[in-house]
């Protein structure tokens, strides 16, 4: 390596010569970073020795390194804060592929160090090297490899502010082991310039009059809002909107929260599993208002019928998502939180009574039942009076399939940021870690992770993680033996072949499971058993408690708009 | 339809693998890319040729925007543009070929660059068609190799007449 001379740092008392690994950790705390979520290896020696002496990062160490990326986007989800990962060369980096990638699909923030193998090293196949910025270039809003230490500190900010700003999104920083050895001056912040990213937060104001001028003259309006109004904190003036020209809400999977459901106007979500009211709304409305959403296929149905009478407004951060899949008619680039007060202004109320009774009786003929049973738990009665018992205000954290789907509908949620779902990558696993994470980042709220057989042991090592840090996660074990969301389609669609779904035979029994890692541990087989039991996991507070619900092992998620369906033509129970 | 987009970029590490990996990723299609050293230090221009209908070179100019390296997309086709190639043709030539191949060349105003008993290679420069013609003319004689950039393009200044 060249020598290089550092000149003098009389000038400014901040200014300090350091390590790379020192760089790195003090550009965090720059960064007002205090959580990592890593795990160390051969080419991160150097800066785990930096963090072994710094009380000032909390560093929390999990057991595998794609539970690391779920904690960290958890806790992003959770706070609003950009998640960081460290993880170390080859087989940490590409452990992370899956986690960078949900959080690629959701919009959250991650900012992921990578240890990579010398800069001379690069290219020959040394030990534990992988090309991770060539692997995760589809996966991550932007990427670093730092090849001069001079660089470093201002790739850490740059990609702060890229991860957190516009549309967020993971951005990876690839440390080779010898820039982490390498010397130079650690400086003050300077502001983040960079050009050619330019994101849009003021909406144009021709259009947003345009769009009130419709909502003003709307007899059937719908707000249809998505992840974008949790994430850009959005959620109080959507509420302020809505409320103030009586327009009925409904959300996508990653829009839930951002309106309280118990209000008059909120239909529930929207979609594959959505409410049969909000299904219907958006069928029949004259007016939809998307809002930080994207149209995505699980909400949409089949595109030709989706939503055919209504013109559109689209509000929302990223221009590439507007008229992607269905044409808008009025296109509003920009940030909504500063958008919708704009448009609050201009409108008057809405003459929508007839509309609002329509959308009333829907509610009332095709509400969402909990099953009656005496023989087994229903899992929606386990997830109803979870709702009940924690007041709506704990922050659900799910895994993928049914006990998603489940969780979305029969808890009732009141605030944003407190459904922590998978919903563009569905990645089974994402729901214990993230739960750690969402703890890690909220120890005020309560944290409920709703989980499956099949899911839960995808990243079960992460329980010894919660068991260290005392971290008090409630899981729930909807366990009904089978990979229960493709175990329905194998019952609706495929004649009931239940190929390779069932996996009750060698799945641990997870009391004994969980109690040999050192969580707590309880099996809930009987009905009356279930709020007992609820009401028993809230009251620890230094264990993960694992819950083994035993369901019906059959039961489906409905309503359910079939692949390829228009969402008016939903089913709304099994034809048995 | 085909399209010609100008991409100006900061080329830093990474930079066109991410662009050409965009197009690959969702599914457009590049038919020539050509880049250089533009008017600026740091800045890259990149001429790219794609196919489609508008909805998707809509969709393929938005998502190039979306790249932090990428500062400004235009697409070229629908205004006056200058468009440009170059190709290098080697060709089988002997001794009773070689000056008819010549003559083709001075017809399209190419240059021979390189000669061989068995061969000659002529550079030549223009739009696409005059070059897809040439190698026609030529393919009779044999055609060893060619190497072709793909397409430059700048947008005119000079108003045309209407």
């Amino acid at each position: 390596m060249k020598e290089r001379k550092i000149t003098s740092t009389k000038n400014n008392h901040l200014d300090r010569i350091m390590t790379g690994s020192e760089i790195v950790v003090n550009a965090l705390i720059q960064e007002g970073v205090d959580i990592i979520f890593g795990y160390p290896g051969g080419v991160l020696l150097d800066i785990y020795d930096v963090i072994y002496h710094m009380p000032k990062i909390r560093h929390i160490l999990v057991r595998h390194e794609q539970g690391a990326t779920h904690a960290a986007d958890g806790y992003a989800r959770a706070t609003g804060k950009p998640g960081v990962v460290l993880v170390t060369s080859g087989p940490g980096a590409t452990n992370t592929v899956t986690g960078i990638a949900t959080a690629y699909t959701d919009s959250i923030p991650l900012v992921v160090f990578t240890g990579q193998v010398p800069t001379v090293m690069i290219g020959n196949d040394a030990f534990q090297e992988a090309d991770i910025i060539g692997i995760t270039r589809p996966i991550t809003k932007h990427s670093y490899l730092v090849r001069d230490v001079d660089l470093l500190q201002q790739t850490i900010q740059e990609a702060f502010y890229l991860a957190a700003t516009g549309r967020p999104g993971p951005v990876l920083i690839d440390l080779p082991r010898d820039i982490l050895r390498a010397k130079t001056i650690f400086r003050r912040r300077r502001p983040v310039r960079i050009s050619g990213y330019n994101p849009v937060y003021e909406g144009h104001q021709q259009q947003i009059e345009k769009a009130a001028d419709l909502i003003n003259k709307s007899k059937r309006p719908l707000i249809y809002a998505g992840g974008g109004v949790n994430i850009g904190n959005a959620a109080d003036s959507l509420r302020s909107l809505a409320i103030a020209a009586r327009i009925p809400v409904t959300t996508t999977l990653m829009g839930i929260g951002s309106f309280p459901e118990d209000h008059d106007l909120s239909l529930g979500m929207v979609g594959m599993h959505g409410t049969w009211c909000a299904n219907m709304a958006i069928s029949q409305c004259d007016l939809l208002i998307a809002v930080g959403a994207r149209f995505d296929d699980r909400v949409t149905g089949k595109i030709e019928d989706f939503s055919v009478r209504s013109k559109k407004i689209h509000i929302d951060i990223d221009p590439s998502s507007i008229s992607k899949n269905i044409k808008v008619d009025i296109p509003i680039v920009g940030d909504a939180a500063h958008i919708l007060p704009e448009l609050k202004k201009l409108i008057k109320s809405v003459d929508n009574e007839k509309w609002l009774q329509k959308i009333r009786n829907w509610k009332k003929e095709h509400p969402l039942v909990v099953p009656d049973s005496t023989e087994y738990i229903m899992p929606q009665y386990i997830i109803k009076k979870l709702s009940e018992i924690t007041n709506r205000e704990a922050i659900i954290v799910t895994d993928v399939g049914q006990n998603q789907m489940w969780a979305a509908q029969y808890y009732s949620f009141k605030n944003p940021r407190s459904i922590l779902s998978s919903g563009g990558l569905g990645t089974m696993g994402y729901g214990l870690p993230a739960s750690i994470g969402a703890a890690v980042g909220r120890p005020d709220r309560t944290v409920v992770c709703i989980t499956g057989d099949g899911g839960f042991q995808m990243n079960i090592q992460e329980l010894a993680t919660a068991v260290y840090y005392k971290i008090p996660v409630k899981i729930i074990i909807l366990n009904n033996g089978y990979l229960g969301m493709v175990r329905q389609w194998q019952d609706l669609f495929y004649g009931k072949r239940y190929s390779h779904t069932c996996i009750k035979e060698g799945s641990p029994d997870f009391i004994k499971l969980a109690e040999s890692y050192g969580a707590i541990g309880m099996r809930i087989k009987d009905p009356e058993e279930v709020e007992k039991a609820l009401r028993q996991s809230l009251d620890v507070n230094d264990h993960p408690v694992v819950m083994d619900f035993i369901i019906h092992p059959e039961e489906n998620v409905f309503p359910m708009v079939p692949a390829g369906a228009p969402l008016n033509e939903m089913i709304e129970k099994n034809r048995r | 339809m085909k399209h010609t987009l100008s991409v100006s970029f900061q080329n830093r590490y990474n930079a066109i693998p991410r662009i050409t990996g965009l197009f690959s990723g969702r599914g457009f299609e590049i038919e020539s890319i050509s880049f250089g050293r533009g008017e600026q230090p740091g800045l890259t221009r990149m001429t790219i040729t794609t196919r489609g209908d508008d909805e998707t070179i809509e969709q393929i100019t938005k998502q190039l925007h979306k790249l932090v390296d990428v500062t400004r997309v235009v697409d070229l086709t629908h205004e006056p543009f200058i468009e440009r190639e170059l190709a290098l043709i080697k060709v089988s030539a002997t001794h009773s070929t070689r000056s008819e191949i010549m003559h083709l060349a001075t017809i399209f105003q190419g240059k021979i660059v390189d000669i061989s008993p068995r061969s000659l290679t002529i550079e030549i420069t223009g739009k696409e068609d005059k070059i897809d013609a040439a190698l026609r003319m030529v393919h009779p004689f044999g055609l060893i190799e060619v190497a072709r950039t793909g397409s430059v393009a700048l947008k005119r200044e000079f108003p045309t007449k209407k």
